[in-house]
């Protein structure tokens, strides 16, 4: 961990991949970093919480994702090196400050790193596919496969937002942002640049008419950037594991793959011993399309392998039309759309479109192994066990389960909807416990009560909140007041009492307008329960604040 | 190490809170100290918060992907005995198991007895090793947590892992916190018998 400042170029340590992406950061000299925690993505924010005084960059956990990237533009827009870090999510609330940014393009140069999590391992909502992100907003956008790259990318990120004044996207997903492997070091650049603004409405301000042209600045931008794509070493040709670019002329056959997928494709390759040119794409917008076209002219066949959607595979079919129209293009119909990709999967695919014999000895046991699910903490030595527990048994007493609904949101307490709890009849996005609840509120005349997180409220529960209120509906909600970002690992919030700038819960609900709240701690059973009952009874909106610190809080 | 191996596979599995990460740090920095290429996978977040963790910890001369393909590992280090026979697609005939004997139970599901979960392993190779690890370290140490550090020391003594002891000696001094590292050192020291 102490190594990432290790200021000895040329030597190899040991990184994760989120932690090489800071590491690359601090050598392009960042001044300005804004994160919201998720996995995974998370450790990137860490590491500069945990770094930022110490190496002269401005770090800040932000409210949400939307509200960090609005903080990295005005410190772009001001001349600072800046970088916005965030799960796959998190993205999504930005798109209403990123695609105007993408406009205004950037002063101080800008990375944004999007971690996607395929399979869905951390993220409850859906599997969602990052990539389509670039087409939207045209951000040019890089995928890394390793830790090396990591850095590498990030840097070259930085560089080419400088060179186009654009910002740019690291696009991660989990087995590269949790892959750990040894990185050879650059030199931490010390950031020393003071930001200033100067005044620039023909650049800073989308307004029409002018937001029109900016798009066609933009479009042009792009096609200078396509060029520099297609000159880039990052999307390279190569044969097999050796790399070696030697007999790429003769073969019929050839993949073109990216990101982690890219290393699946050498194990492949490696296993089957065979070798085949492949092209690996680091850009993933603007594509190389003429290298593409190369690449693919005088083959038969081509498999592309990529996770999720087929993006590669619909932009290389287009391709194919002008060069090779004849081509067979097989991707999906060997790849699976669903889940992460493994080396197995894809060396069956490899296989299979090469025609080759795969000896494969499955082992089957006839034996029910138990599944382990993750739950909430529970009788930890000198800790004890996560309030949660203790909301839950007042909820279940207060109660007839069956008949009231329960909406969930993201944190912890979306172990509610484990089967042993069974207290989540609803789970979506950050904040939609509050929004969804005025919806069947103002549809039925069930009974409801939906629990949300102190960050997740701070991240998107108010105006949802506001909402109820506004628009009359009367659900109870219950927010967990534990003090941390508990699930990502611990991160601060204004909701916590240690936070010198803290915001209070009971405030701000107070003045959204809500008459009937409580702030109660559960250990005090008897009123949990007896507040329970009276607030389902309301003809308004209520609230309990449960607070309680999480057991992992130090004290 | 004289003759260089070109590939090695392994997997740590147990449930959340045993301290695989810490030992996957351990692992890759001995195999870096010897001079692998080294790749490694793991999961944060909510997955691992008491449910089942599965890390992956490759080395070798130049390795690609961080995740081992499925029967291809070389070791499974089981550091509770269900979630051993669990990741039992990634092995095949020749692989070692070392195996913690612990079960964690999982509330309100039929458990696998230790018999049970032998039994089974035994179908698939027959390098099972069992050892009492978690109960070794309380009784000698008094602290049970540092079962895994244990278990990886011993693989090395044993020669079960291509890495020398005194490398993961080495790396035990580089990634475990001073607070801890004179019990960690205990838990190698035990391991060498």
């Amino acid at each position: 961990m102490g190594e990432i400042l290790l200021n000895k170029p040329g030597k190899k340590i040991i990184l994760l991949g989120n932690e090489a992406i800071v590491r690359g950061a601090l050598e392009e000299g960042v001044n300005f970093v804004s994160s919201y925690p998720g996995t995974p993505a998370s450790e990137i924010g860490d590491n500069f919480f945990r770094l930022a005084k110490k190496v002269g960059v401005y770090f800040e956990w932000s409210i949400n994702e939307k509200v960090a990237l609005e903080a990295g533009i005005g410190a772009s827009f001001s001349g600072l090196k800046t970088l916005v870090a965030m799960k796959d999510f998190g993205i999504n609330v930005c798109l209403d400050a990123l695609g105007p940014f993408v406009y205004t393009g950037t002063k101080g140069p800008t990375v944004i790193v999007v971690a996607d999590d395929p399979s869905c391992h951390s993220s409850a909502q859906w599997e969602e596919c990052t990539r389509g992100i670039s087409y939207l907003t045209h951000i040019p956008t890089l995928e890394p496969s390793d830790p090396q790259e990591c850095l590498d990318f990030t840097k070259l990120a930085f560089q080419i937002s400088e060179k186009f004044q654009i910002p740019v996207m690291i696009r991660i997903t989990t087995r590269a942002a949790h892959q750990r492997a040894p990185v050879k070091l650059g030199r931490i650049v010390k950031p020393v640049k003071v930001g200033k603004f100067i005044k620039e409405p023909k650049r800073f301000v989308t307004l029409p008419p002018r937001v029109l042209e900016m798009k066609k600045e933009l479009l042009e931008k792009i096609e200078k950037i396509k060029e520099f794509s297609e000159k880039s070493k990052i999307n390279k040709t190569c044969t097999g594991p050796t790399c070696a670019s030697s007999g790429l002329s003769k073969s019929q056959i050839g993949i073109i793959t990216s990101g982690i997928s890219y290393l699946y494709v050498m194990e492949a390759l490696e296993e089957l011993k065979i070798n085949l040119p492949v092209l690996k794409l680091g850009f993933f917008y603007p594509l190389p399309e003429e290298k593409i076209q190369n690449f693919i002219k005088k083959f038969k066949k081509v498999l592309i392998v990529e996770e999720l959607e087929p993006y590669l595979e619909k932009e290389v079919e287009r391709l194919a039309k002008d060069v090779n129209p004849k081509l067979q293009i097989l991707g999906k119909n060997l790849i699976p759309e669903v889940s992460e990709l493994k080396p197995e999967i894809v060396t069956l695919a490899i296989a299979k479109f090469t025609n080759k014999k795969l000896k494969i000895k499955n082992y089957e046991l006839k034996i029910d192994i138990p599944k382990r699910f993750p739950q909430l903490c529970a009788g930890i030595p000198k800790r004890g066990s996560c309030p949660y527990w203790l909301v839950i048994s007042a909820v279940k007493k207060a109660v007839d389960t069956k008949k009231v609904i329960f909406g969930g949101d993201i944190g912890c307490y979306m172990l509610f909807g484990t089967p042993l709890l069974n207290i989540q009849d609803y789970l979506s996005c950050m904040g939609s416990s509050v929004g969804i609840a005025h919806g069947i509120k103002k549809a039925t005349q069930q009974k409801l009560i939906a629990f949300i997180g102190d960050s997740t409220f701070f991240h998107a529960g108010i105006p949802a909140l506001i909402n109820t209120v506004f628009n009359k509906s009367n659900p109870l909600i219950i927010i967990l007041n534990n003090q941390t970002t508990a699930m990502t690992g611990h991160q601060p919030h204004p909701g916590a009492p240690a936070e010198p700038n803290g915001v209070k819960i009971e405030e701000i609900v107070k003045a959204c307008g809500v008459k009937n709240l409580k702030i109660i701690d559960p250990i005090n059973q008897e009123e949990f329960i007896n507040t329970i009952k009276e607030f389902l009874n309301k003809e308004e909106v209520s609230v309990i604040i449960a607070r309680r610190p999480c057991i992992w809080i130090k004290k | 190490m004289d003759k260089k191996i070109s590939q090695f596979n392994m997997l740590i599995v147990g449930t959340g809170g045993q301290g695989q990460i810490t030992l996957l740090q351990i692992l890759a920095e001995a195999a870096l100290f010897e001079g692998y290429d080294v790749k490694t996978s793991e999961l944060h977040g909510l997955s691992q918060r008491g449910g089942s963790v599965e890390i992956h910890l490759r080395f070798g001369k130049k390795i690609y992907s961080p995740l081992i393909s499925q029967g291809k590992a070389d070791l499974i280090i089981g550091l509770e005995m269900q979630e051993a026979l669990k990741v039992y697609p990634f092995a095949n005939q020749k692989t070692t198991f070392l195996v913690n004997r612990q079960i964690i139970s999982i509330p309100l599901v039929k458990n696998l007895t230790e018999k049970e979960v032998l039994e089974n392993l035994k179908k698939i190779s027959k390098n099972i090793i069992l050892i009492p690890a978690t109960e070794i370290c309380q009784r000698e140490l008094g602290k049970a947590v540092v079962a895994g550090v244990y278990l990886i020391s011993l693989a090395a003594f044993k020669k079960l892992i291509p890495i020398k002891p005194i490398s993961i000696l080495k790396a035990i001094k580089k990634i475990i916190p001073e607070k801890y590292l004179e019990l960690n050192l205990k838990a190698f020291n035990l391991a060498k018998g």
